[in-house]
């Protein structure tokens, strides 16, 4: 039947789901923005760059900021998703791959041609896009833009524009204009203005986002970075130590208390990005039991992958040199065998049930780790295996994980795969997170009772795949690893059956039979096996 | 050889049937249906139309589940069984032999002999067929530039919030003199109203349909009232004045019949081996306050529970518990645990607490005993409620006081919503003052 719309080409389809004379002018208004940034692109020289910058970043802005009001302001408030499955940009349709083709080659330019935006290398001044955004960067630290300050900048003016879009859509629900506040602040503050005043309190200090922890900053124990911190006195030395104790203190209390949704959907720029500018690609996300399974292989190789990285980056650099650490290899291979097999034995020890047979899946991925830092340890192979050429592991995991995953696919691919394929199959700190999540936290999605009508609206809207309704509708609360808790099931919900809280870890997992609302004798019949 | 067990019909009720037994034996099962290939959430078509989700999307289980789980599935449609033989003949000349038959074919939109109810452009909200024959009749405002709704249920809210997120006028003809007040007390009743007619949706109450006009075509023209004889021009009528069940295949069977396939407690019917659940199944007599014939989806999800045990050698009774329904009138949710009825049918010792908020979106109606004040149920609008609360104190029989001081227990909001209950306890407390 013709629910599958056929998308044309045509910008005038007679569509019932059009859009309104004045979405078409705030269109027009944005595009005109974006292309001054796609003239500068293509190395016009604008006169005063300044100007032209606050015309095309403020076009975009105010173009975004009037469709939405348009979009929304206009109706009762309530879910907006009418069309959304009609509208060629969030099917996969013409729009939608035209768009994802875009995004991706400019990933592609920015991690590793970006000279081609304009970068001046060797000293010499930037030109095209990169040269447009320089009063900006000169204003907030007195240097010069990078093709990074250009990235950030525009990341953080689509997190602040869509962001307040996506405010006004759920206009009806506080979690999401908390939650939403939330990212625009971490990003507008803690990921692109405290960087660049740190920079001009200390131009020595490394670029750190506070919030953003290892293993996504991967490169936050790198050596130049740790070097970098040690050798600014007492600000490096409690920043590196802020970064350690996020890992360690910080994240565990928070995750525990809230789940993994205090770093994912309320903090994380990664997560920003994708519930602002991503939301209309949530639904794009395959919930099909195979995608779930290559999550699970995929994001743990990740951060497998991750923590012998950095394990084998740190023990390196400690070799040569020994002087200025104080930290040994061989203790500090200890200390990361002891800190593996405490986290290893706790987890067995209070949870072998709930694995079941992923303990086994575990166990080897364990061992497999620790035997490989030991015979890599007294062998003295870690150099010889990781180091043959500088840093390859190190700038294989920056290439492959950090620039292509991430960057090009991760958000290059938004309309294709969804706005968080990034966080849902690789990014290492969602996995450690969500470890935690799924066995050491308050958090769960309640399913009220045996209310659920089976209709998929949750489903439907998760962005990390997790098929909501195959819980929902069997009376099971939600307890995933890869929940970020964005709420937004909980919010299309049409008969209120899920609500995402911290409570008690009792009773957190229950898998039911015979849902409330039937027989009592047999619920407890069935249920009490 | 296994034991085999046909289901005649693949919704919640035959599903939910079928994955029991599953899980329960290693019978032989074969799920029948003329409507589509695979199981999916009726409750879901209207989201079909308005575009939030494609078909596939109201699939609870993925195409592979049904092979795995060793449930084989036939597209057919049945026109006659055979009792003496245990068999099912198809429309399409063959048949299937079965050990027990399980009849779960649902309900099918009334149609009260209007005239021209069969005309194109006619149509119910209740098959996938429906919708496909809507998309056809209104795909956009060009194509149908108003549409009539007869019937003021929750299939025509339904189809009226569909309707309108294509933007095509909805003239929303409602035989009560205020929306389902056969069942919603008065102040929720107006207040949906209020709420239809904010939706730029011309909500005409205390309206019947006297005729629809053909044009020269056989398509729909026109619809005219019966009580002001006006004709509003239309290009589609939606009928969605309630379902009966969907058993005409039945009427010559020998299986008794009733408005729907008759049963007992069991769900069992007058033949033995042959059991009727879902929307299609009448009681004898009925269940409690229940009505004889429930077309609801939890109650179809608990007769499939309860026949997979009968069936699987644990033979019991169909014992619901406390009632409790849902339904989601265009931006306000509802919710209903125990009874609370319409001033039709309020039995005479039922009294109601109501409570409204001054933003006309939600309000709760308490109902409790007149004479011992307990607590008899609570319909909630845009307040989301928890059910396995109510289902507790309606089992301790907690008296109205002890619910509504005890309220925020029950509230199952998102986080950082607005709390009510403070309001709702002093509206309450006060009303005690002046009785």
């Amino acid at each position: 039947m013709s629910n599958k719309i056929n998308h044309s080409l045509s910008i005038a389809k007679p569509d019932a789901t059009d859009i309104s004379t004045k979405q078409k002018l705030a269109l027009t208004t944005g595009i005109i923005g974006l292309f001054i940034l796609v003239l500068a692109l293509f190395n016009t020289n604008f006169p005063n760059k300044g100007l032209f910058l606050t015309l095309a970043l403020g076009l975009i802005s105010i173009g975004t900021i009037i469709y939405s009001r348009d979009a929304y302001l206009t109706k009762l408030e309530g879910i907006k998703n009418d069309g959304v499955w009609f509208k060629s940009i969030s099917s996969r349709g013409v729009w939608g791959w035209i768009v994802g083709i875009i995004l991706t080659t400019f990933y592609i330019v920015l991690y590793f041609f970006p000279k081609y935006l304009g970068l001046g290398s060797n000293g010499a001044e930037n030109t095209g896009l990169i040269s447009l955004f320089d009063p900006l960067s000169n204003l907030l630290s007195r240097r010069a833009a990078s093709q990074w300050f250009v990235y950030g900048t525009l990341y953080t003016v689509a997190i602040l524009a869509f962001g307040y879009k996506f405010i006004l859509k759920y206009r009806h629900n506080r979690y999401q204009q908390l939650r939403t506040i939330s990212v625009m602040f971490f990003q507008l503050g803690f990921a692109f203005l405290i960087p660049e005043f740190m920079y001009v309190m200390n131009n020595d200090l490394p670029y750190y986002d506070l919030k953003s922890m290892w293993p996504l900053n991967y490169y936050i124990f790198d050596e130049w970075s740790v070097k970098g911190f040690l050798s600014n006195g007492n600000i490096g030395l409690g920043l590196i130590l802020f970064g350690i104790i996020t890992i360690f203190v910080i994240s565990p209390i928070l995750t525990y208390k809230f789940g993994k949704r205090w770093y994912c959907s309320w903090v994380c720029g990664c997560g920003g990005l994708a519930e602002t500018a991503g939301d209309s690609f949530r639904q794009l996300s395959s919930k099909k039991m195979s995608a779930w399974k290559l999550e699970r292989w995929l994001i743990h190789t990740v951060l497998v992958f991750s923590v012998i990285m950095t394990t084998a980056m740190i023990y390196t650099y400690l070799g040569y040199d020994k002087n200025n650490f104080w930290l040994t290899r061989g203790l500090f291979t200890a200390l990361v065998i002891g800190f593996l097999t405490l986290v290893f034995a706790g987890v067995l020890f209070f949870k072998k049930q709930e694995l079941g047979k992923d303990a086994k899946y575990g166990a080897i991925g364990f061992f497999v780790v620790i035997a490989a830092l030991l015979i890599m340890h007294f062998t003295g192979t870690i150099d010889n295996v990781f180091y043959i050429k500088s840093n390859s592991l190190r700038s294989a995991y920056g290439l492959y994980i950090g620039s292509i995953f991430s960057g090009v696919i991760g958000t290059g691919f938004y309309p294709i795969l969804g706005s968080r394929s990034w966080c849902r199959f690789g990014c290492p700190m969602a996995a450690i997170l969500g470890f935690q999540q799924r066995l050491f936290s308050k958090f769960r999605i309640t399913t009220n009772g045996g209310q659920c009508i089976s209709c998929g609206n949750c489903s439907n809207s998760c962005e990390m795949g997790i098929d909501v309704r195959a819980y929902a509708q069997k009376g099971e609360n939600i307890v995933r690893s890869s929940c970020v808790g964005c709420g937004i099931c909980s919010a299309v919900c049409p008969r209120g059956v899920l609500k995402l809280e911290n409570d008690n870890m009792e009773g957190r997992i229950n898998p039911t039979e015979i849902l409330l609302g039937n027989d009592v004798d047999l619920m407890d019949l069935v249920n009490k096996k | 050889m296994q034991e085999h067990i046909v289901i005649i019909g693949n919704g919640i009720s035959g599903v939910t049937a079928a994955r029991h037994i599953r899980k329960l034996s290693d019978k032989k099962i074969t799920i029948v249906s003329a409507e589509t290939d695979y199981f999916f959430s009726r409750t879901a078509l209207m989201y079909i139309y308005m575009g939030h989700m494609k078909f596939e999307h109201t699939q609870p289980y993925e195409n592979w589940f049904w092979k795995k789980n060793r449930i084989d599935l036939k597209k057919g449609y049945v026109n006659t069984i055979d009792v003496q033989n245990k068999t099912l003949h198809f429309s399409a000349g063959d048949s299937l032999s079965f050990d027990k038959l399980i009849i779960a074919t649902g309900s099918k939109p009334n149609k009260f002999g209007w005239p021209g109810q069969d005309l194109e452009g006619v149509m119910g909200m209740y098959h996938k067929q429906d919708l496909e024959n809507l998309e056809k009749y209104a795909p956009n405002k060009q194509a149908c530039k108003r549409a009539v709704i007869v019937g003021g249920g929750l299939i025509g809210i339904e189809l009226a919030e569909m309707l309108n997120s294509r933007n095509i006028p909805v003239t929303f003809l409602v035989r009560e003199d205020s929306f389902w007040n056969g069942v919603l007390p008065d102040g929720e009743s107006s207040m949906i109203n209020r709420h239809i007619k904010n939706h730029h949706i011309d909500l005409r109450l205390g309206n019947n349909l006297k005729e629809i006009v053909s044009d020269e075509n056989g398509k729909v023209k026109s619809i005219i009232i019966e009580e002001t004889g006006e004709e509003i021009p239309c290009d589609v009528v939606g009928l969605t004045a309630g379902v009966s069940p969907n058993i005409d295949f039945i009427k010559n069977s020998g299986i008794e019949t009733g408005r729907g396939v008759k049963v007992n407690r069991f769900l069992e019917t007058n033949i033995p081996d042959i059991y009727a659940i879902g929307d299609c199944a009448e009681q004898h007599e009925a269940i409690g306050q229940r009505r004889s014939i429930e077309a609801v989806w939890y109650t179809g999800r608990m007769m499939g529970e309860t026949l997979a045990q009968t069936i699987c050698g644990n033979r019991i009774e169909y014992k619901p518990g406390h009632w409790f329904n849902s339904a989601k009138f265009l931006d306000i949710e509802y919710q209903t645990y125990g009874w609370v009825h319409g001033k039709k049918s309020k039995p005479e010792n039922e009294v109601h607490f109501h409570w409204k908020h001054e933003d006309d979106t939600k309000c709760i109606t308490i109902a409790y005993h007149k004479d011992t004040n307990e607590f008899l149920g609570i319909n909630t609008f845009g307040i989301r409620m928890r059910h396995d609360i109510f289902d507790t104190w309606l089992n301790e029989k907690r008296d109205i006081d002890y619910v509504t001081n005890n309220l925020s227990m029950a509230n199952f909001d998102p986080e950082f919503y607005s709390h009510y209950e403070a309001d709702i306890l002093s509206a309450y407390n006060k009303q005690l003052q002046i009785v």
